[in-house]
């Protein structure tokens, strides 16, 4: 069994709302080894953009507790300058939307030999052709062009190559996507993420890809962790997690895509909202909310994620007896106030 | 770019003939004309007519247009009744005083506006930003000729560290050392007046700026990038935000160049603003003519100039 | 019968450029398209950005300009200069995004009841009652009637949203992406209800997206759009399993399945879709790049084949 290259243990990542401060990640642990990709997914709210914030230290008005252990040291440890080391150096962000994440106002290839320049990867006389030779690799046909070129001139697919330039330019060993597909047509989503992967096994990298397209993830990862509410709820290799999810988030989730099986069929509806940050209750199940037809003597007191088998922990006692059967068809009054105060905690 | 250029340029032209032609317009509305106030009652009405029809005072309106603007781009923009001297000399003394006044405002504008609006924005609801923004709403609320006695009070007559009016020093031999120092001494306490009155709208207008680009994507993907907190400001964020000032840059020059009429009455600083106040009180319209197209061609190269300097600091202009 | 025809549409826009800023060329954002829509059904409008479908939804709707062609709604011409054919009432529209097609500042009740007030004159009282009743059919609580938008979750404003097409009874939907801005769990409660609403008022639905997942859950036919034209339009059940169009092979290969046993088959299948595409580009479009004429292949089925010679 290979090393680790980053741990995570209990990274706790708060929010002020109102002068308090309030866990948008709460107590997270994973671990990504070389060469594998961890799909970290959820809906809107659930804390899966935070947590790739936290490890890139990208929060600037947060509190962060835990440890997030890469190359031997705790990032959450290390001063500005020596984070900005690792920052765009051994660990690399894909953004979600390629029309925003690039300076407008800046040619292409300047913003890739920004970060050649900031990691020292090249002597200066070649940084210029090692930026086109990085368009050229992501797959940009005319690279030269493309680099003397402004963002504006490109389309969403074309950016999306530039900004995954931008994150491979110094051979990152571990790389964090924030739903790099997300905001792509169909047929671009597919040829980003044969690009991904493609870079992933060329440079031998961790990946950490946060979606909430379940597809994806099935194509993508090697194993699944499924976040809600800023706890991880499930984890289990992804071969596993869909032949046999068993929180019941992770099987309402996989019921309510209109996928074949479904068709004439209605889709599964989870009652409710994701729960507002600052109107959580943190001590039960987080989502038993949701599932109000399951009785409170099933779920447990401050849940823990435990072992079930080899690799797939669980959250919760609930999942034991759990049926989506058992749901019926019924449509709860929700607070809709809280729906929105999550989702923007979840977005800081 | 150079395409842009060109184009914006040949949209400037109908603009300035059009001007020009008001102007002409607003002119002969005056009544009278230049020889119905100089000469002797004693001269013959036919004699007149014969003066009349050699200055071509009869000819139909576009044969005089035509003259007029022919006359002016040989240099020849008339003669002020008032100072009997020709208007361009009147004007080129006072247009000197006052290129030399708005250039100082503006130098001190950016150079304390730009620094003020950069830690205001960077540093958002902090006390130093309160502190700035405060000062910034004092600003907006104060008028221009208070703030102009006040500081006149305090360091021209109480203090004594500056002249209390004038352009410069008396007895002194042009192109000096002395005269020139003399003149730069003369314009500290109106261009402060100015300038720490004028730059509220450049501090707000950087500070909002900051405050929106600071939270874009692009830079947080330069902070995933590694790139200094000091360069995310200076590379990323400053250039964005400073497009709306850059945009405004042309007017604000105009309006500098147009002379501050408070300031200059204020501190008895003969510019082109008193002047104008000046010919209209005397109606000295020939001079005041002048003027008003030399404010209009202002206008109309300051919208020019922003926009080319817009062109130039954002690309997803040069296109269109 | 047919409720809503779309007769060779045409919706070209001038691209203006050069010195003088005169029309260079067009963009042809939509450039020949047929659409039939029997009573009662829904079709589905599937593209990716720029294949011209929500400009052919807007089209109908009456928001853009139409360059050439007819369009009819229940055999009344909508498109005809000078004259002004009174069904828009029978047409509304449903937005990609509840966030930002609901006015800020308005209550829910003003918002459901403003197409009412706009075609029938109404007694303060008898509006509230109308809008109750639209909220109850949606599913939201009496309580939502005065409260704004921002107190919404996406899903309920996207009810909201519903509520509001089908204040005036309408005959015929146009849903422009009304799912693609939400979380799975949330589009599976809008696409459940948007299914009970047509079924309750026999709605005919144009349905626009580019997630071909949710097109086959909603509509019995489907018209795949590519570049301005349509390439390829059957049943649902034809265009999955029987694809003939390249671009709609390539289309539906890109869908990344969530059966973990099909993911190496899937991949695979894709990157031949993928180089047949490309080797045969030139061939399956004109010199435009634009899809061939439909021709049909079965009494449903109709495929841009290339024309031969």
């Amino acid at each position: 069994m290979s090393e680790n290259l980053l741990e995570v243990k209990n990274l706790t990542t708060a929010f002020k709302i109102g002068g308090e401060y309030f866990p948008a990640v709460d107590d997270v642990s994973l671990n990504i080894k070389p060469n594998e990709v961890l799909a970290l997914v959820g809906e809107s709210g659930s804390g899966k953009s935070a947590t790739a914030f936290s490890l890139m230290g990208l929060h600037t008005k947060a509190r962060m507790e835990g440890e997030v252990n890469f190359l031997g040291r705790n990032l959450l440890k290390l001063n500005e300058g020596k984070m900005n080391k690792i920052r765009g150096g051994d660990m690399a962000m894909i953004f979600q939307d390629p029309m925003t994440a690039l300076n407008p106002l800046m040619k292409v290839k300047q913003q890739i030999i920004e970060t050649l320049k900031i990691h020292n990867t090249k002597p200066k006389n070649e940084r210029e052709s090692y930026a086109i030779e990085l368009l050229d690799r992501v797959g940009i046909p005319r690279p030269k062009r493309v680099g003397e070129a402004y963002p504006h001139e490109l389309s969403g697919g074309m950016r999306q190559r530039v900004v995954i330039a931008i994150a491979i330019a110094n051979r990152p060993k571990m790389l964090i996507a924030d739903e790099p597909t997300t905001a792509l047509d169909v047929t671009i989503q597919a040829q980003i993420l044969d690009l991904i992967r493609e870079l992933q096994e060329e440079l031998n990298s961790g990946v950490l890809l946060i979606t909430h397209d379940l597809g994806v993830v099935a194509e993508m990862a090697d194993r699944v962790a499924v976040m809600y509410a800023g706890q991880i709820v499930e984890v289990a290799p992804a071969r596993e997690l869909f032949k046999n999810p068993q929180h019941p988030y992770t099987k309402s989730l996989l019921n309510s895509l209109p996928t074949e099986d479904m068709l004439g069929k209605k889709l599964h509806v989870i009652q409710g909202v994701v729960p507002a940050l600052d109107k959580m209750d943190r001590t039960g199940c987080r989502f038993a909310p949701r599932i109000p037809w399951v009785p409170a003597s099933e779920h447990e007191y401050n849940p823990q994620l435990r072992e079930i088998a080899p690799g797939h922990h669980v959250r919760c006692t609930c999942y034991k007896n759990f049926s989506l059967e058992d749901a019926g068809e019924t449509y709860v009054d929700i607070d809709e106030h809280e729906y929105e105060m999550a989702t923007r905690g979840g977005n800081v | 770019m150079l395409k842009f250029t060109i184009r914006r340029l040949l949209i400037t032209f109908p603009q300035l003939v059009i001007l020009s032609i008001l102007v002409f317009f607003l002119g002969s509305l005056m009544p009278g004309d230049a020889l119905s106030g100089l000469l002797d009652p004693n001269i013959p009405a036919e004699a007149i007519q014969a003066k009349r029809e050699e200055l071509g005072l009869d000819n139909p309106w576009y044969i005089q247009y035509r003259d007029w603007i022919f006359a002016m781009f040989q240099g020849d923009f008339g003669t002020s009744i008032f100072h009997q001297r020709p208007v361009m000399d009147v004007i080129g003394d006072r247009l000197m005083n006052t290129v030399w006044l708005s250039l100082f405002s503006t130098i001190l504008i950016y150079l304390i506006g730009l620094p003020l609006g950069l830690v205001s924005g960077r540093y958002n609801d902090s006390l130093l930003d309160n502190t700035i923004t405060g000062y910034t709403y004092l600003g907006f609320a104060t008028p221009q000729f208070i703030f102009g006695l006040v500081i006149l009070w305090l360091f021209g007559y109480n203090l004594g560290w500056f002249p209390t009016g004038g352009s410069v020093g008396p007895g002194l031999e042009p192109g000096s050392i002395d005269y020139i120092l003399s003149k730069i001494n003369h314009l500290v306490l109106p261009s402060f007046a100015i300038a720490l009155i004028g730059l509220v709208g450049t501090v707000q207008y950087l500070r909002s700026g900051i405050i929106e680009t600071k939270q874009k994507d692009f830079i947080i993907l330069a902070r995933a990038k590694g790139v200094k907190e000091s360069s995310v400001y200076n590379r990323h964020i400053f250039r964005n935000s400073i497009l709306p000032i850059a945009a405004f840059f042309g007017y604000e020059i105009v309006a500098l160049l147009g002379g501050s009429i408070f300031i200059e009455m204020i501190y008895s600083y003969p510019g082109m603003g008193r002047l104008f106040l000046d010919s209209i009180s005397t109606r000295d319209f020939s001079v005041a003519n002048v003027l008003i197209l030399f404010y209009g061609i202002l206008a109309i190269l300051g919208a020019l100039l922003s926009d080319i300097i817009l062109s130039i600091v954002d690309p997803r202009i040069r296109i269109k | 019968m047919n409720l809503l025809e779309i007769k060779d549409l045409k919706v070209h826009y001038p691209i203006k450029g050069g010195f003088f800023n005169t029309v260079k060329d067009y963009v042809k954002a939509v450039d020949g398209v047929s659409i039939s829509i029997p009573e009662g059904t829904t079709y589905g409008l599937v593209g990716e950005s720029g294949s011209g479908k929500t400009t052919t939804g807007k089209a109908v709707m009456g928001l853009n300009h139409v360059t050439a062609g007819e369009i009819y709604f229940d055999g009344q011409k909508l498109n005809e200069k000078g004259r002004k054919v009174n069904v828009r009432d029978d047409i509304q529209m449903i937005f990609q995004d509840p966030y930002s097609s609901l006015n800020p500042r308005k209550r829910v009740f003003d918002i459901v009841a403003e197409p009412i007030r706009n075609y029938h004159k109404k007694s303060k009282n008898e509006l509230i009652n109308e809008v109750l009743g639209l909220l109850n059919r949606v599913g939201l609580p009496p309580g939502s009637l005065y409260k704004y938008p921002h107190e919404f979750s996406g899903g309920q404003r996207q009810r909201i949203g519903v509520a509001r097409a089908i204040a005036l009874n309408p005959k015929l939907i146009i849903a422009d992406e009304p799912v693609s801005a939400l979380d799975v769990s949330v589009q599976a409660q809008v696409l459940n209800f948007m299914q009970d609403i047509q079924k309750d008022m026999d709605l005919t639905m144009m349905f626009i997206a580019h997630d071909l997942g949710v097109v086959r859950h909603m509509c019995r036919h489907i018209g795949i759009m590519y570049h301005g034209r349509l390439v390829e339009e059957g049943t649902t059940e034809e265009i999955f399993s029987n694809p003939q169009h390249i671009y709609t092979k390539r289309l539906i290969a890109a869908i990344p399945d969530t059966d973990v046993d099909e993911v190496e088959r899937n991949l695979a299948l894709r990157q031949k879709v993928k180089e047949e595409y490309d080797q045969n580009f030139d061939e399956n479009l004109d010199e435009e790049g634009r899809a061939f004429p439909l021709q049909s292949i079965s009494k449903t089925h109709r495929v841009a084949l290339p024309v031969k010679g």
